[in-house]
């Protein structure tokens, strides 16, 4: 296949023109949807972070309160909004936990090791599990008199457990651990697939060369895995940045002090409780920048750790 | 003869070393899958206790007695019937029409030769980074306008556009069938339409049948875009009603009631999940590694 000149028009027969309307006939409802539903949103999100709309009388009253940059400098001095933020970033904590035991666990499962199917759907189950219902679970386990946790270190140690949900940065450390057994299936599953995708031959001229065990880990294991890695590392972020149903399950209005209030919960306390639809969108516009940089650090540093053989 | 020997002996000793850390392995996968699977079972169990027990502070972990009409109370609730209801009514339309859509814009990706193919599938695909909670107040203001949110039409119109993780993992099934069978429907005169529905539909049965069951999971256990977009209670999903559930019957300690209600709502992804855990893991599995 060699590459059409530039100059010569690709002159398409009669078959190609009509295969090509039916194509494009075929791919115009998800490419409509895109449109309406993805891409118009955006530049509307953006023009409405430009102003103090509040949803009232339509698309002039939002004309009318046309403020231009003030949101983005109100939200720069917004203490909730940069605490918000920072407890998103320190949920994030939970995804390299969440990676190590992933790892761990699925290389245990990757030995001839009976019942592995078993084990493996069993890890998997929180993931398939409605967020809402597995949050009023946690929150219940979480229950500083009667809930499942205080209850057992009170038969263990005689004592009362902590205030798992009432604690500023106790309530952190809470929901992190309920993220991590909430998402371990996932990583579990993917490096599993990436396991079994390595080639035995390469384990066996390690041995012949004598490496060890961690040796063989650390210089083929974990580079024939950084793509999965790659992969697990960069969806979780984009989702890290989303937090929401699990705050607004587990807590009232965001936990003691706002601790456990995400980015997209404060959000979604702007936009549909007090409908300041404007700062709002600032919040989305600055969130989709955030992610949007994260995801476009990752595709450029991809290159560099991510090994892949051909 | 004797260096052989050692060589066997060596490698029994391997094996027998590998046995020992193969048990030991065993025993830990076991003990981690006890962990995350206890908190689910402790729930089924609350839910079968007296409120008694359960506010006792003391561990235990079988209901005693154990009290079955938490389960009949919960599905006499006309809320929680209508929660049901609601989310059923907006998955039938979805995952037909929208099935319906995106395998066949799937099928073109993958079968069919257009210009722009390749820049309006990276235009979709980029899709799956914008985060919903960007998007989520122009939509908002959208169906507003429209007159949308006192009905399910927000959660129904714009998934029948087509799911683009869908479109994406059909075309990669789609991959695998030669072009051959393509081209001979081609000569054949066979129209592309009528192609799609007898050749290859067929052909891809198995993959749509996975990937609806995922979609159905998810629209299921959605609970963002409804708490958003349905306004009024007499539309609430589900799970907009076990968590509306959760927050009036804590007040009054009922968390026997609290959990039944979200076992069932737990139950049919589960269920679909342990039909056909095959296939969805497969397909999970295959995200990670392209």
């Amino acid at each position: 296949m060699g590459r059409v000149n530039g100059k010569t028009k690709v002159k398409l027969s009669a078959m190609a023109k009509r295969e090509e309307r039916w194509a494009l006939l075929f791919v115009a409802a998800p490419a409509v949807g895109f449109l309406l539903f993805m891409a118009w949103p955006i530049i509307f999100a953006f023009l409405t972070s430009l102003t103090t709309w509040n949803g009232a009388k339509g698309f002039a009253g939002m004309l009318d309160r046309f403020c231009g940059f003030d949101n983005y400098v109100k939200l720069f001095s917004d203490t909730k909004f940069w605490k918000t933020l920072l407890t998103t970033i320190i949920y994030l904590i939970g995804i390299p936990i969440g990676m190590i035991l992933g790892l761990t666990f699925a290389m245990g499962m990757n030995r001839k090791i009976p019942g592995v199917r078993v084990l493996r759907t069993m890890y998997y189950v929180p993931v398939i599990s409605s967020l809402v219902a597995v949050s009023i679970l946690w929150a219940w386990v979480y229950n500083y008199d009667y809930g499942l946790l205080n209850v057992i270190i009170k038969a263990l140690t005689g004592k009362h457990g902590p205030n798992w949900l009432g604690d500023e940065a106790l309530i952190k450390v809470s929901m992190i651990i309920f993220m991590v057994w909430k998402g371990l299936g996932t990583s579990i599953i993917l490096y599993l697939a990436g396991l079994q995708n390595i080639d035995r031959s390469y384990y066996e001229a390690a041995m012949v060369d004598g490496a060890n065990g961690w040796q063989k880990f650390i210089n083929i294991t974990v580079p024939l895995l950084s793509p999965v890695t790659f992969y697990i590392l960069i969806t979780s972020m984009i989702g890290g940045f989303q937090v929401f149903v699990e705050v607004q399950v587990m807590t009232t209005n965001g936990g003691i002090g706002y601790s456990a209030a995400t980015i997209v919960y404060y959000l979604y306390e702007k936009a549909f409780e007090s409908f300041q639809l404007g700062y709002a969108s600032a919040i989305a516009i600055i969130l989709a920048i955030i992610i949007f940089i994260i995801t476009l650090i990752n595709f450029m540093v991809q290159d560099k750790w991510v090994k892949t053989i051909d | 003869m004797a260096g052989k020997d050692k060589d066997i002996v060596a490698s029994a000793v391997v094996s027998k070393k590998e046995k020992v850390g193969n048990a030991i392995v065993f025993v830990l996968l076991c003990l981690g899958a006890v962990v995350m699977v206890f908190p689910l079972i402790y729930m089924v169990m609350t839910s079968f206790m007296t409120k008694n027990q359960i506010l006792s502070g003391q561990l235990s972990l079988i209901p005693d007695p154990w009290v079955f009409g938490k389960y009949a109370e919960v599905l006499q609730k006309g809320s929680f019937i209508s929660g049901v209801l609601n989310t059923i009514k907006i998955e039938i339309p979805v995952l037909l029409i929208g099935g319906f859509t995106s395998s066949l814009a799937a099928f073109a990706f993958a079968k069919m030769k257009f210009r722009g193919k390749g820049a309006i599938f990276m235009g979709l695909l980029a899709t799956i980074m914008i985060p919903f909670a960007v998007i989520m107040i122009p939509q908002y203001v959208m169906f507003t306008r429209l007159k949308w949110t006192d009905s399910l039409l927000p959660l129904i119109i714009p998934a029948c556009f087509g799911n683009v993780s869908m479109i994406f993992f059909l075309r990669q099934n789609l991959s695998s069938i030669p072009n051959d069978l393509m081209d001979a429907a081609k000569l054949d005169g066979c129209g592309y339409f009528r192609t799609f529905v007898q050749i290859f539909f067929p052909l891809m049965k198995g993959a749509v049948g996975t990937q609806l069951t995922l979609w159905f999971m998810g629209i299921w256990n959605d609970y963002l875009a409804p708490v958003i977009f349905l306004r009024s209670e007499k539309n609430w999903t589900l799970q907009v009603v076990i968590r509306s559930f959760n927050a009036y019957y804590a007040i009054q300690s009922d968390y026997a009631l609290i959990m039944a209600a979200s076992v069932i709502a737990m139950l049919p992804t589960i269920t679909l999940f342990f039909c056909f855990q095959r296939v969805i893991i497969e397909s999970v599995a295959i995200s990670g590694i392209k």
